[in-house]
């Protein structure tokens, strides 16, 4: 047993993961630090969403994955958690494509805390909190009880967010949430994510690999089921890598 | 280059004969709705009267009204809703939301298919043997309806399950990554979305069952019986058994008889179906998606 550093939120320790006999990712461990943006890269179909989905105990839903080898959240590996729907609660998660539940848009923040049994005057206070949090507040504060889904693509997305940060999370797992989004809005969702990194941590999922050196501070490179490398941001741009792929893909020569 | 060709030509007159042919047998459809409903309209309609829906059979029921069949009927159709649709949409939930796919499920779901596909006369004896004989429940409303409720059953399984998953799956997907379990998801987001699916679906459905005969006539329906129902356990008339026995069990009917009784039992399943159809319409307007 390998012993995690203090600073490590989440640490992945040989992970494997895979669907029926296919493994989608292959012997993967890095560490992932707390209150820190840590970026994943890699082409589609490189494991990039299964590692999500296996940090956020969503195999129980999908037939067919196993995981092996481990991820522990501060500590304690999920594998074992007694308590799912307390480990992702913990755990906000933003889809490439958001999301809107056939609710209103205070219906949509407020889900999570009610399924906690919140009740108001405390839920319009964190819907409020949450909506801000997002950056949505102002555009949507006249029309709370519209539908979520009659909202801009843009402002959708930040709903997801809003609805992610309602759980009270300590961490944000985004993938790819900039696929369906305008340059503008992505840039205003970077500036949220970049106040958030103070109080969450965030793993950011993305094709960008521009995006990534605006945000992370570390990045992970996946290639075809395999964890490249693991460094400082920075380095897979301009400093030595290990793995000369690393260098070609964030230089856009493949992928 | 742009000259029309042999080719163009026959695919053209190909074209408008298969036009035709379809548009022909849409048609030949709806022909037997229409004069069904017409001849009911024609020959029964001057029978409906409030006094022939109000009134009891008499003189060996060649005349008077047909209040208890009328009134059994809907006894029988709503106790078995209340039994079909309870355990119905129940098993659909299990089946949609919670069972993995294992030869268990899959046997389950090759039985529903099966029941579904038992005529409705196997019902019936198996009504006798189960419910008036075995439960000793004799004949009566209740094993009446709970012979049609085992008959509806798939019919309510399946009109469930698709509504079910109807509702987007990555809905659920979204409220799990919330913490949220299976029920909450269930109660908060799949429910809420598919319920008018559900209701319309098995209303619908089960209106049908107003015009069975076969399984209600060893379980629970009598020929004759001039008085209403007082519970569960007694016997009672019904409309689509009375149109079997006026038409064929009892002379000296007047010919006109018949078609009342039958214009009022496709009257009731329509307004059955209208109120479905209706409502649907109302849920649809607040669809949220």
């Amino acid at each position: 047993m390998v012993a995690t550093s203090t600073t490590s939120k989440v640490s992945v320790r040989d992970l494997t993961i895979r669907y029926g006999q296919n493994a989608v990712l292959r012997n993967a461990s890095f560490e992932i630090p707390e209150n820190e943006i840590f970026g994943i890269i890699g082409p589609a179909g490189s494991g990039k969403t299964s590692f999500l989905r296996a940090l956020n105990r969503m195999d129980e839903f999908t037939p067919g994955m196993s995981v092996d080898g481990s991820i522990t959240l501060d500590g304690k590996d999920v594998q074992t958690w007694r308590n799912l729907y307390a480990l992702r609660r913990r755990i906000g998660v933003v889809f490439p494509l958001p999301v809107g539940l056939p609710l209103s848009v205070y219906g949509n923040v407020a889900l999570s805390p009610r399924l906690r049994g919140m009740k108001r005057p405390d839920l319009d206070d964190i819907v409020e909190r949450c909506l801000r949090r997002a950056a949505l507040w102002d555009e949507v504060k006249d029309r709370l009880d519209a539908l979520g889904s009659l909202l801009s693509g843009g402002q959708q997305q930040r709903l997801t967010i809003a609805r992610a940060l309602s759980q009270e999370p300590d961490l944000l797992l985004l993938d790819e949430f900039s696929i369906a989004v305008d340059p503008v809005t992505t840039m205003r969702i970077e500036d949220v994510l970049k106040e958030l990194k103070k109080e969450v941590t965030i793993v950011l999922v993305t094709n960008l690999v521009q995006q990534a050196r605006r945000l992370a501070s570390r990045t992970a490179f996946f290639l075809n089921g395999e964890c490249v490398e693991v460094g400082e941001t920075e380095e897979l741009f301009t400093g030595t890598v290990q793995d000369q792929r690393t260098r070609d893909y964030v230089e856009g020569r493949f992928g | 280059m742009f000259e029309r060709t042999e080719l163009n030509a026959r695919n053209d007159r190909t074209q408008a004969l298969v036009k035709v042919l379809f548009g022909v047998m849409t048609v030949l459809l709806a022909l037997p709705v229409l004069i069904i409903l017409g001849m009911l309209v024609v020959r029964g309609g001057p029978m409906i009267s409030w006094e022939f829906l109000t009134a009891d059979p008499t003189n060996g029921m060649t005349e008077g009204g047909i209040y208890p069949a009328l009134v059994g009927t809907i006894w029988l159709v709503s106790v078995a809703l209340l039994i079909s649709v309870p355990i119905g949409i129940a098993a659909a939930l299990y089946l949609s939301e919670y069972a993995r796919d294992t030869w268990m499920t899959r046997a389950i779901n090759l039985a529903i298919i099966n029941l579904a596909g038992v005529p409705s006369i196997v019902h019936a004896l198996f009504g006798v043997g189960a419910f008036v004989l075995f439960f000793k429940f004799g004949t009566s409303i209740l094993a009446a309806s709970l012979t049609l409720a085992i008959m509806t059953l798939p019919v309510v399984i399946v009109a469930t399950r698709e509504s079910l998953q109807a509702v987007p799956h990555e809905f659920r997907e979204a409220c799990w990554n919330m913490g949220a379990t299976r029920w909450q998801t269930i109660r908060r987001i799949v429910l809420p979305n598919s319920i008018s699916g559900i209701l319309t679906g098995v209303i619908l459905e089960v209106s049908r069952t107003a015009g069975e005969t076969a399984p209600i006539m060893f379980t629970g329906a009598a020929m004759f019986l001039p008085f209403l129902p007082q519970s569960v356990m007694d016997q009672t008339m019904a409309l689509s058994l009375h149109l079997f026995a006026i038409s064929t069990q009892v002379t000296d009917v007047p010919e006109e008889l018949p078609y009342g009784v039958a214009l009022v039992l496709i009257g009731l399943v329509l307004a059955l179906n209208a109120v479905s159809i209706g409502f649907r319409t109302w849920l649809r307007g607040r669809k949220k998606w």
